[in-house]
């Protein structure tokens, strides 16, 4: 780590981290002390389906923080966004996000990766037919080697390849991998593959690692290891962002959950009192879950209109928000 | 017996031709393309046309032998990034789409009657025109020489016990070799590569005492351009093993397998699908030129199915192998070679004649590989986990 800003030692403890995200105001956007990813007007339409639109989010260093939201709300989309594999509609055009102070307005999926912010995707990408520790090793950062002209010239990345074995190794060990150090990638369980991708992300000596759905398809047993590893990361100084449907998940190791739902922010908050928000229940449940809809009561026709009513004026609401938005 | 020598003897000489070799580099060129970085490049040919011309074109304009090759590089590198550049960003199908048009719009341009005195259109250029600044260079001097000056009619007279127990010997030590490569951890590290490499020059030794190839020295298609050509496919390998096996080509192995895993992980995926595309585009190249060399540069000898006769080489040699393209160029041009004086030895003129023998053993060709495909999609020498037919 090159990093001097980051303090590990301050944030491992969670009363420290307590006390600082009471600091944070739980509204959808609010500022941070020390952000480390400052995202501003990112939005992503496929058509005229908008997918993302987030107006501003900034992500405090050295804590966990987790993306919730209900299947289609635009998260995975926003990830691709800002790790570069997307491209926002609004690229050029008042899109502005940046990462440890360096703007990434428009860089690519590899100098985001670069930068120091390194990505796991939903459906890991183990590198199947290669062994697990070229997989490791793929994910180095400048490699000699790697030049093509240098390549053939074996003197010239022995020593680097020595080294970058070692932290391999190590992070191998770390992971409970190094039994399978020269089985193919393809060979793991669902869940070592998950291991194997979170530890090459972590050869590159990243600032900021972002998860996409750590959890999905991992037995419980190895959740409790995988949820072990990543608060280590944390412990360790790392800022971790991370995708999650689990909510249990989430309430157990996240410091600050941000809610998205329709492609938008609608809430962030400490992850403990986020869930009770309205806006959360709303995104999750509907504003209407609390209605047994079974109840012939409801039938009648005043509360048919009520809900007409109810109805037309959300409509009402979100028409008149459009066109403000329209206008700015 | 006769028969069976002759026909043996055929796919020794085709075997050993120096167009086998230079379809071989043209092969190693495409393995790095395919087989380690998983580009479907489906115009191979057309690389191999540009080297062709480049070289051909400048010496028959009277420039030196070196100016040609450069030239043949040139074209064939700036092919590659005019291919790369737009397609290399999309998915894979795309550069197969591209590849095989741009190969066939290299072929018609050559034919165009426009470019004579260049390409001399469909006609081609004679070998006559550019082969004597090669041929020029050769310290072999004149006069024939045979391959082996012992053989198998000094021994006996060549009576058929001769050679009947040297085949029966040749299929035993090849039944070996394959014995001592599946056997697995039986052998050990050094012992097993000594083994191998004993067998493999044992086997060479005993094919060329049965099957004596007698050719000129320097000539046109002498031992010269051979030597040449053969030397150049051992060197390509070795480049290749290097490339392959430094953190450069374990870059490839990562591209062919997910490329959003790699650029996850802060590489420039474009820049290293680009110099692969160049690198085996330039082995094409040479190819091209050592495929000329002997014979003469003729746009339609070099078109489509050219490029199918690489991938099948490549596919029954074992692709993302160092030797699998070399070995798979060996069999399939002696096996077609093979089946095309089978056919003309065994079969009567009433049911196929000389032409048809010929399409006989392109038909036969292409049923082998369907057969390979399915039957062992890694090829002679590939490893199934690592990598097998399967696009």
């Amino acid at each position: 780590m090159s990093d001097a800003t980051i303090s590990p030692s301050g944030l491992a403890d969670p009363a420290a981290r307590a006390a600082l995200v009471a600091g944070f105001d739980a509204v959808p956007g609010a500022p941070k002390p020390d952000p480390i990813l400052v995202v501003d007007n990112i939005v992503r339409q496929f058509g005229g389906m908008t997918a993302v639109d987030v107006q501003h989010l900034e992500v405090q260093r050295g804590i966990i923080t987790a993306l919730i939201g209900p299947n289609g709300a635009g998260k995975t989309t926003f990830f691709n966004l800002v790790t570069g594999f997307d491209r926002a509609t609004t690229a050029g055009k008042g899109a502005h996000w940046s990462f440890d102070g360096r703007t990434l307005d428009k860089t690519s999926a590899s100098s985001v990766a670069k930068a120091g912010m390194v990505r796991t995707f939903q459906l890991t990408k183990a590198l199947n037919a290669m062994t697990v520790i070229d997989n490791m090793m793929l994910g180095a950062q400048g490699q000699v080697g790697e030049n093509l002209l240098r390549s053939v010239f074996r003197p010239a990345w022995r020593d680097q390849e020595r080294e970058v074995e070692a932290k391999a190794d190590e992070l191998l060990q770390r992971f409970k991998l190094y039994e399978k150090k020269y089985d193919y990638a393809g060979s793991l369980s669902g869940g070592q593959r998950k291991l194997l991708e979170m530890a090459r992300a972590l050869m590159s000596d990243p600032k900021m690692i972002m998860l996409d759905e750590p959890m999905a398809g991992v037995n419980p047993a190895l959740t409790q290891s995988l949820l072990g590893h990543i608060q280590a990361l944390r412990d360790e100084g790392m800022t971790v962002l991370f995708v999650e449907h689990d909510m249990h998940v989430v309430r157990h190791i996240s410091d600050w959950v941000a809610v998205m739902a329709e492609g938008r922010l609608v809430a962030e908050g400490p992850a403990d009192t986020v869930m009770s928000n309205p806006a959360v229940i709303d995104a999750y449940l509907g504003a209407h879950h609390d209605t047994d809809l079974g109840d012939d009561s409801l039938l009648s026709d005043e509360v048919l209109e009520e809900l007409a009513e109810e109805v037309a004026a959300e409509d009402a609401e979100r028409e008149a928000e459009e066109q403000a938005e329209g206008l700015r | 017996m006769d028969n069976i020598q002759y026909i043996l003897n055929g796919m020794m000489r085709e075997a050993l031709s120096p167009q086998t070799a230079a379809v071989a580099i043209a092969v190693i060129g495409l393995n790095i393309h395919f087989g380690y970085t998983g580009l479907i490049n489906i115009g191979q040919s057309a690389f191999m046309l540009l080297g062709a011309y480049g070289f051909a074109i400048a010496i028959w304009h009277g420039l030196p032998m070196i100016v040609g090759i450069l030239l043949g590089f040139g074209a064939a590198f700036v092919f590659a990034l005019v291919l790369g550049a737009p397609t290399l960003k999309l998915r894979g199908d795309y550069l197969a789409i591209v590849t095989i048009s741009a190969a066939e719009i290299i072929r018609y341009v050559g034919r165009s009657s426009l470019l004579t005195d260049f390409t001399g259109s469909a006609q081609g250029i004679p070998g006559s025109q550019y082969r004597d600044p090669f041929t020029g260079l050769s310290f072999f001097g004149g006069g024939s020489f045979t391959l082996i000056p012992f053989n198998y009619a000094d021994v006996a007279d060549g009576a058929a016990w001769v050679r009947l127990l040297g085949w029966l010997l040749a299929i035993v030590s090849i039944a070996a070799l394959v014995y001592v490569l599946r056997s697995g951890d039986r052998f050990s590290g050094g012992a097993r590569k000594g083994l191998v490499v004993l067998l493999v020059v044992w086997i060479v030794l005993l094919l060329l005492f049965l099957f004596p190839v007698a050719n000129q020295r320097t000539g046109v298609n002498g031992w010269w351009v051979r030597f040449i050509a053969w030397s150049l496919v051992l060197l390509c390998s070795f480049l290749v093993y290097l490339l392959v096996s430094s953190p450069w080509g374990r870059l490839l192995r990562g591209i062919r397998e997910d490329e959003d895993a790699v650029r996850s992980l802060g590489k420039n995926v474009f820049a290293i699908k680009m110099q692969a595309l160049v690198i085996g585009g330039l082995f094409g190249a040479l190819g091209g030129m050592m495929y000329v060399l002997p014979a003469s540069v003729q746009p339609d000898s070099m078109g489509r199915s050219l490029t199918f006769f690489c991938y099948t080489a490549l596919l029954l040699g074992g692709a993302a192998t160092i030797f699998g393209p070399v070995l798979g160029s060996v069999i399939f041009f002696a096996a077609r070679i093979g089946i095309k004086y089978t056919a003309a030895a065994y079969v009567p003129d009433s049911v196929l004649n000389g032409q048809q023998t010929e399409q006989f053993s392109y038909i036969v060709v292409g049923v082998a590989l369907m057969l390979i495909v399915i039957f062992r999609p890694q090829g002679i020498l590939g490893n199934k986990r690592e990598l097998q037919f399967n696009v």
